[in-house]
């Protein structure tokens, strides 16, 4: 008889994923568990790796437009935003008014239904089967503006390099009206269900608290680092498409614990529809397409544009070399810069909250692994 | 006191419950019954591609400029002419689309000057082998022809 067997360790090393279901994806964390506690966690991604910065250097710069909506995929919308803008930077172009404001209404719609399949997979992750057919209910309604305005509700290759393709559809304007006001009083049904529940409070209180100093470490962006009290949004720091003339606000919170990163998007959500409003209000007329070449060649130079993404900061650098094709296309994105923190989110807590913190980062393994 | 009194009665989760209690009867029902119920399409809808043709004389409207095969990012559509010798100009003789590679992102519909090549609203193109996924010009010409089903 052996002095001691494996039954006598403390120390337990799991694997958790890659096919769990609330990793959101393919990401595979190893835990180092002692009991119910977790000593330490490892990431390891690259299961979903495509390879797509380097498919950029051989697509020319048209042809790499729908391969951006495949990394982040429930925010496609934000990611051809961000390649679009990197681009027109390095070509000395602007979009035209109109064009601005239609991108302006897309990204802040996409952050909706971003962040509504975030609450209904968190809450579900959670325990809380319910909040996710409500919000899958009001993100149906969001995908069909996106599928009636550019003919595709997921991937969506919404603008074009210079501006937009398409012109609205007769009635754009009324459904996004419509979905407004329609929206605000379902919001408030989601806090109902959850904000007080004692449930909800218990489970995400004081788990995961990752404090406005340790995110400036991390490079965490995003309602992650406003949930800490930090109050940076790209779109007020560094306007971009026109951010500058609409009014809103950031929301922030103190704690930074997984509840405040829940109340900042829910305020968030609802600061898109504020934003949204204003920009249907003051829809300019005019061209919707900038003076951009048929055959996209600009000139030698680099531009990094970075966007406020659902997720946190996108950011995309493009290099030129003078030809058709991209020399280098970089992208920042919030995903994975954000993915890292979550061993000093999780390290000590409970192995139950594992799934709470996960889900509180908001990641897409798309983006993560690109 | 009063939050006491919440915590006791149960108030927040009742709360809740009467939320779920409201929709239990809803106006509108988003789950579509799939076979039976066939999904509307918006217009715009990127679905399988077809090559239109003149319907006034069976032709094809594609002028095999090529174009659609330069602006996809996927390199997935083999065009291929022949030059009349008597109108001297080019014939479309074959083209080819391999749909299991398509990302339906629609810049072939936009490269197209004619018009010839456009995405359809249809959407069920699945097939048994993967060699019915590449579509030749009969195929492109004619559409899919999905089972419908009537309950």
């Amino acid at each position: 008889m052996p002095d001691q067997t494996f039954l006598d360790s403390t120390e337990l090393v799991i694997n958790m994923g890659p096919q769990h279901p609330s990793t959101h994806g393919v990401l595979r964390v190893i835990l180092k568990l002692d009991g119910e506690k977790v000593l330490g966690t490892e990431c390891i991604i690259g299961y979903l790796h495509r390879g797509v910065e380097k498919i950029a250097e051989n697509r020319t710069y048209a042809q790499f437009n729908p391969y951006v909506d495949r990394m982040d995929y429930v925010a496609a919308v934000s990611n051809g935003l961000g390649y679009c803008l990197a681009v027109e930077k390095i070509l000395n172009v602007e979009a035209p008014p109109r064009a601005q404001a239609v991108r302006v209404i897309l990204t802040e719609l996409n952050r909706i239904a971003s962040h509504l399949l975030w609450l209904g997979t968190h809450a579900l992750d959670i325990g809380a089967i319910t909040p996710v057919f409500y919000c899958l209910r009001e993100r149906e309604e969001a995908l069909k503006i996106f599928e009636k305005y550019c003919g595709a509700r997921l991937t969506t290759h919404a603008f074009r390099i210079g501006g937009l393709l398409y012109e609205t559809y007769d009635g754009f304007e009324q459904d996004i009206k419509e979905f407004c006001d329609m929206f605000l009083p379902r919001v408030d049904e989601y806090e109902e269900l959850l904000t007080t529940n004692r449930i909800w409070v218990g489970r995400l209180k004081d788990v995961g608290i990752l404090s406005a100093d340790e995110c400036k470490e991390y490079g965490v962006t995003g309602p992650v680092l406003r949930a800490a009290g930090v109050k940076w949004d790209v779109r007020k720091a560094q306007p971009y498409s026109g951010y500058d003339k609409y009014e809103f606000d950031i929301p922030t919170r103190q704690n930074g614990d997984t509840y405040d990163r829940y109340v900042v998007r829910m305020q968030e959500m609802r600061q898109s529809v504020r934003i949204m409003r204003q920009a249907v209000a003051a829809m300019p007329e005019g061209p919707i397409m900038g003076k951009v070449g048929k055959v996209i060649k600009p000139p030698v130079g680099e531009a990094y544009v970075s966007i406020e993404a659902p997720k946190g900061e996108l950011g995309y650098y493009v290099v030129s070399d003078g030809s058709t094709q991209p020399y280098r296309c970089r992208v920042r994105p919030p995903s994975f810069v954000n993915l890292q923190a979550l061993d000093r989110m999780i390290r000590g807590g409970l192995v139950a909250d594992v799934v709470a913190v996960i889900g509180t980062l908001d990641i897409v393994l798309g983006e993560v692994d690109r | 006191m009063v939050r006491l009194l919440k915590k006791i009665f149960l108030v927040d989760l009742f709360q809740g419950l009467w939320v779920t209690f409201r929709n239990q009867n809803p106006k509108y029902i988003y789950t579509e019954q799939y076979p039976a119920e066939r999904p509307k399409v918006a217009e715009r809808y990127r679905g399988a591609p077809r090559l239109n043709i003149n319907p006034d004389n069976g032709e094809t409207l594609c002028i095999s400029c090529n174009l659609c095969a330069l602006a996809c990012p996927e390199a997935l559509i083999v065009v291929t002419s022949m030059r009349n010798e008597e109108t001297k100009r080019k014939e479309l003789t074959t083209f080819t689309y391999d749909t299991s590679r398509c990302m339906f992102c629609g810049l072939c519909e936009d490269a197209c000057p004619v018009d010839a090549l456009e995405l359809t609203q249809d959407f069920e193109m699945a097939t048994y082998t993967r060699d019915g996924q590449i579509w030749d010009r009969q195929m492109l010409e004619e559409g899919p022809k999905p089972t419908q089903y009537k309950c």
